[in-house]
C-alpha cells in the first residue's frame, strides 16, 4: 500500500465531512448558538452569583464569562464528537459506513481519518466562536490562540474517540437519545467547565472527585491553560491517555470479529 | 487453458449466534464470468456479501479474491473488489461527482485519475451530464447507475452486486442487467450478482443456486435445468428451493 493512498483517503474523508458540514447550515448554526447562549445569557446571569478566586492560569480576578469560555470550547467539541458519532450510527444504518469500511486501508486508519475529519470541523467552530467572543471582550493573549490549536486537536480527538466508542456499541439511531442524558449532560455538568474544582469541593466531596477524574474536566483544563499560552502537563497526560483508551476500545468495537459484530457471526 | 479464478469460496460456514446460516459453501467465479447467486429471501446471500467485504468475520472456511486470502491479505483482497450493496450507500446531500470523488480518494486515486474514471464510467452509463446533480434529485434507477459507476472506478477484478435492481421499475432493471452483462463481455471483470429474480439471468451466465445457506445446484443455466429435470430456470428454482415443480 503506497503512502499517497493514505493521504488521498484522509483528504477525501476530511473533505466529505467539510462538505456535509457546509451543506448542513443548521448544524453549524446550532453548534455556534449553543455556546453563545451560555456565554451571553447563562454566564452573564451567574456573574454575580459566582465569585472566582485567582487560580492558575489566571493572574488576576476574572469575569465568570472568561472562566467558562474554555468550558464552552470543550462543549463545542463534546457536542461535535457526539454529533460525529450520531452520524456514524446513521451512516451504518443507512449503509454509507460500508463504503468506508470496505476500502483497502487498515480499519484503524479509516476510523482515525474519520475522527480527524470531525476534529477539523470542531476546530473551525471553536475559532468562529472565539472570534465572536473577542468582540464580547473575552480576549486571550494572541499567542494563546496559537497554543490552542494543538490543544484543540488533542481534546477533539479524545472526545471524538469517545463518540466513536459509543457509536460502535449503539445499534440503532433511536438509542442515541440516551447518550444525551447519560453522557453529554453528566460529563459537562460534572466537570470544571462551569465551576472550578475548589468550588465543587466546598459543596460536595464526591462531586469533586467525579469532576476531578472526569476526562472532560482534564480536557477543559488543558484548553484553559493553552489559551493563556501555558502547558498543563497533568491535563495533557490525562487527556492523551483517555484518548488512547477510548480509541483502542472503539477499534475493538469496530473489529468485525468482536464488538460491533459481536454475537452476530461465527 | 485453465480459467483465472477471480473469486473462490471454500467450505465457508457462518452462524448468527446458534443459528447457522451458511453451510460448507463452496463455489468459484472465473475472470470474465457473470455468476448469478440465486436464492430466495433469507437464503444467506447478503450474509455471504458481508463476509466477502469483511464487514463480518468468518472463522471457518476461506475466501480468496484474485488469489488473495481475505483473512491473511485483506487490503490486497479488498483492492480487487467493487461493491453495490442492496441498500443505497450514496450520500444523498452530495452531488454525483462528489460521491464518486470520495470513493476515488478511499481507493487511493489522484484527483486527475478520479476525474478520468468518473468521466469514463458515467459516460458508459449515460450519466456524465448529470454529474453535478445532487443525488437526492435522482430517481432510484439513476442512483443505482451511479453506484455501479462508483464500484467500477478503481477497475476492480470482482464486482459484487447485492440485489441491485430491488425497487426499480422494469426499464431501469433492464438497463442495469444489460449494462452489467455488457461489462463482463467487454473484459476480464468477474461479477457475482445476488438475486431472486429469474429474468435477470442470461443464458451465458453461471448460476449458483443457494437455499437455507447451502449450495443446491451450480453450473450453466442448462445444467441447472437438467439437474432439476424441469423445462426452464424458473421451474428449476422452485423445484430446488421449495420442492415444487
Amino acid at each position: 500500500m503506497r503512502i499517497y493512498h493514505y493521504w488521498f483517503a484522509l483528504w477525501g474523508i476530511v473533505f466529505r465531512e467539510l462538505l456535509r458540514f457546509v451543506k448542513q447550515k443548521e448544524r453549524f448554526l446550532s453548534a455556534l448558538v449553543r455556546p453563545l447562549i451560555w456565554l451571553f445569557v447563562f454566564a452573564a446571569g451567574f456573574r454575580a452569583a459566582l465569585g472566582i478566586a485567582i487560580i492558575p492560569p489566571y493572574e488576576t480576578y476574572i469575569l465568570y464569562e472568561v472562566y467558562i469560555t474554555p468550558g464552552l470550547i470543550g462543549m463545542i467539541q463534546l457536542f461535535n464528537g457526539m454529533q460525529s458519532s450520531l452520524s456514524m450510527v446513521y451512516d451504518r444504518e443507512m449503509g454509507s459506513m460500508r463504503i468506508l469500511l470496505v476500502s483497502p486501508l487498515p480499519r484503524w486508519y479509516l476510523l482515525m481519518s474519520k475522527l480527524l475529519a470531525g476534529v477539523f470541523v470542531s476546530i473551525l467552530q471553536v475559532y468562529v466562536f472565539l472570534a465572536i467572543a473577542w468582540f464580547y471582550e473575552i480576549q486571550a493573549p494572541l499567542e494563546g490562540y496559537l497554543w490552542l490549536l494543538p490543544a484543540l486537536m488533542l481534546s477533539g480527538l479524545m472526545l471524538g474517540a469517545l463518540g466513536l466508542l459509543l457509536s460502535s456499541f449503539i445499534k440503532q439511531l433511536e438509542n442515541f437519545a440516551g447518550v444525551m442524558n447519560f453522557v453529554i449532560f453528566p460529563m459537562f455538568f460534572m466537570s470544571t467547565a462551569l465551576y472550578p474544582l475548589w468550588k465543587l469541593q466546598e459543596s460536595s466531596a464526591w462531586l469533586y472527585k467525579l469532576a476531578e477524574y472526569n476526562p472532560f474536566s482534564q480536557a477543559v483544563e488543558f484548553l484553559r491553560f493553552a489559551m493563556y499560552a501555558q502547558y498543563n502537563q497533568q491535563a495533557f497526560i490525562y487527556t492523551a491517555v483517555a484518548f488512547a483508551l477510548f480509541f483502542i476500545l472503539a477499534m475493538i468495537g469496530y473489529n468485525p470479529s468482536k464488538g460491533m459484530m459481536k454475537g452476530k457471526g461465527r | 487453458m485453465a480459467q483465472k479464478l477471480a473469486l473462490q469460496i471454500t467450505d465457508l460456514n457462518f452462524s448468527y449466534g446458534n443459528k447457522q446460516v451458511l453451510h460448507d459453501l463452496t463455489f468459484t467465479v472465473a475472470a470474465g464470468q457473470c455468476c448469478i447467486f440465486l436464492g430466495p429471501n433469507g437464503a444467506g446471500k447478503s450474509t455471504l456479501f458481508s463476509l466477502i467485504t469483511r464487514l463480518y468475520a468468518h472463522k471457518q472456511g476461506d475466501i480468496h479474491l484474485a488469489g488473495f486470502n481475505i483473512h491473511k491479505q485483506p487490503l490486497k483482497a479488498l483492492a480487487q473488489l467493487g461493491v453495490v450493496f442492496q441498500q443505497t450507500t450514496l450520500d444523498l446531500d452530495l452531488s454525483v461527482q462528489q460521491n464518486l470523488r470520495y470513493h476515488a480518494a478511499l481507493q487511493g486515486m489522484s484527483r486527475k485519475k478520479a476525474n478520468l474514471g468518473i468521466q469514463e464510467q458515467l459516460e458508459r452509463l449515460g450519466m456524465y451530464e448529470r454529474r453535478k446533480e445532487v443525488v437526492r434529485q435522482l430517481n432510484g434507477g439513476h442512483r443505482r447507475r451511479v453506484e455501479i459507476a462508483r464500484a467500477l472506478m478503481h477497475k476492480p477484478g470482482v464486482l459484487l452486486l447485492d440485489e441491485p435492481t430491488v425497487g426499480l421499475d422494469a426499464p431501469s432493471r433492464h438497463a442495469i442487467v444489460k449494462h452489467v452483462h455488457q461489462l463482463v463481455q467487454d473484459g476480464d471483470l468477474a461479477v457475482l450478482w445476488a438475486t431472486h429474480l429469474m429474468d435477470e439471468i442470461y443464458a451465458s451466465d453461471k448460476v449458483v443456486l443457494i437455499h437455507q445457506g447451502a449450495v443446491k445446484a451450480e453450473g450453466a443455466v442448462t445444467d441447472i435445468i437438467q439437474q432439476a429435470q424441469t423445462d426452464n430456470i424458473n421451474d428449476a428454482f422452485f423445484k430446488l428451493t421449495l420442492g415444487k415443480g
